[in-house]
């Protein structure tokens, strides 16, 4: 039911995910923000299971702030994805699994920009582009036909309004609002949150 | 995960809505076993503190209990800090609390209304280990047919108290009507920056003969 996509351009990662928190068939909240700021230049996204989407991410969030405390130096968006995955991995075999797949992405001095896919059974890949949920199946394949690694920030919004709208057309469920951010040498950038109109 | 079945929560309508004098927080009754209504009288608005409402669904004695057990912590909260804690902070307190417990089967569906220095605050806090906030939710079997009311009725522009009040009422009403699981009498309380006052007490029967004598 919900919705993550991130696409890494030269620079720079864009990452989008829907606004709807919702509890069976109701939508409760409209607004929800689904991107949790690891530091300065790493952002989390976090869906599935209720309860510990939050809970997941908000111990990451403040373990990968620890690190910074006790060490002088945050961690890389690569090893914070390795923390991460080590995490769900230590707890998939536990009573206590954290159902919750996960993009994250970020911008390192030395690496560039970084996009990683987690998913619940703590599987972690390195990927150009992504995305979780139903929607993928949507969406995919239009990454897969128009991603050019040299994509320039416009471009690439262009690509996600394009999945966006695909997913406004044929997806069952309606999703009215997406947030979007960017990341890149500079920082997190909030952009214009998506709202497809009517279908075509 | 069961992705294709719907859950409702137990026999149950609460319902609650920010506007732009505070919180209006709307209950019914009705506390039901199975087919059996076991009571007309349950009072599913707990007083957390004279600032601080809780709402019921779910397991009435889950309900209670964490919601005592909240109290607590909130009082602890205000004798350690010497200021009174925050609508974010004690549905945080709630949901944690009751996250270490999920999957053991508890069942509790709570909104946690309250007054702080932010202003009027409405978090929605289950046994599942969500916790949103917003500025309306309806919980419990009825709560789908609530929903239908307060939106187109909160589509119109500042409510007055007392409008807000009807439209509350109203709402709780309607889905009295159509839930089996739903009744009694409706308990409205108003949110305001001194508190929280209990509004009225309003039989679902006698609010149907006023209704219906409106419409003739």
């Amino acid at each position: 039911m919900e919705y993550l996509i991130g696409i890494q351009g030269q620079d720079f990662v864009l990452v989008a995910a829907d606004n709807i928190a919702a509890n069976s068939i109701i939508q409760m909240k409209q607004d929800q923000d689904k991107m949790f700021k690891l530091s300065d230049k790493i952002l989390l996204l976090c869906v599935g299971e209720a309860g510990d989407t939050v809970q997941f991410a908000e111990y990451i969030q403040k373990n990968i702030q620890l690190y910074k405390m006790r060490n002088g130096y945050e961690l890389s968006p690569k090893a914070a994805a390795n923390f991460t995955r080590k995490n769900l991995a230590d707890y998939l075999r536990s009573r206590t699994p954290y159902h919750v797949n996960l993009l994250l992405a970020g911008f390192d001095e030395t690496d560039g920009p970084g996009l990683y896919y987690m998913d619940h059974l703590s599987a972690l890949a390195k990927a150009p582009f992504a995305a979780h949920g139903y929607g993928a199946y949507l969406t995919l394949s239009i990454l897969d036909r128009y991603y050019r690694p040299d994509l320039t920030r416009d471009e690439a919004v262009d690509l996600l309004k394009k999945c966006i709208e695909e997913l406004n057309k044929r997806f069952i469920l309606n999703l009215p609002s997406f947030s979007v951010r960017l990341i890149d040498k500079e920082g997190i950038h909030d952009l214009e949150k998506l709202m497809p109109v009517g279908a075509k | 995960l069961n992705p294709g079945k719907i859950e409702f929560l137990h026999g149950t309508t609460t319902l609650a809505f920010k506007f732009q004098h505070g919180v209006i927080v709307a209950v019914d009754s009705r506390a039901t076993a199975g087919s059996y209504i076991a009571s007309q009288t349950v009072k599913k608005v707990i007083e957390i503190n004279p600032y601080l409402l809780g709402t019921m669904a779910g397991g009435a004695a889950d309900c209670s209990f964490w919601e005592r057990l909240l109290a607590r912590q909130c009082r602890v909260y205000e004798l350690r800090n010497k200021e009174r804690i925050s609508v974010a902070a004690a549905s945080k307190l709630l949901a944690n609390m009751v996250y270490q417990y999920k999957g053991m089967g508890l069942s509790m569906g709570t909104m946690v209304c309250g007054w702080d220095k932010t202003g009027p605050g409405l978090y929605y806090v289950d046994s599942e280990g969500n916790r949103v906030c917003g500025d309306l939710f309806a919980v419990g079997s009825g709560s789908m047919y609530a929903y239908g009311i307060v939106d187109s009725g909160l589509k119109q522009k500042d409510l007055t108290v007392e409008e807000a009040c009807d439209l509350g009422r109203r709402a709780i009403y309607q889905a009295t009507y159509r839930d089996a699981y739903s009744g009694g009498q409706v308990n409205l309380y108003h949110v305001h920056s001194e508190g929280w006052t209990r509004v009225s007490q309003s039989d679902v029967l006698m609010l149907h003969q006023q209704y219906q004598a409106e419409k003739a």
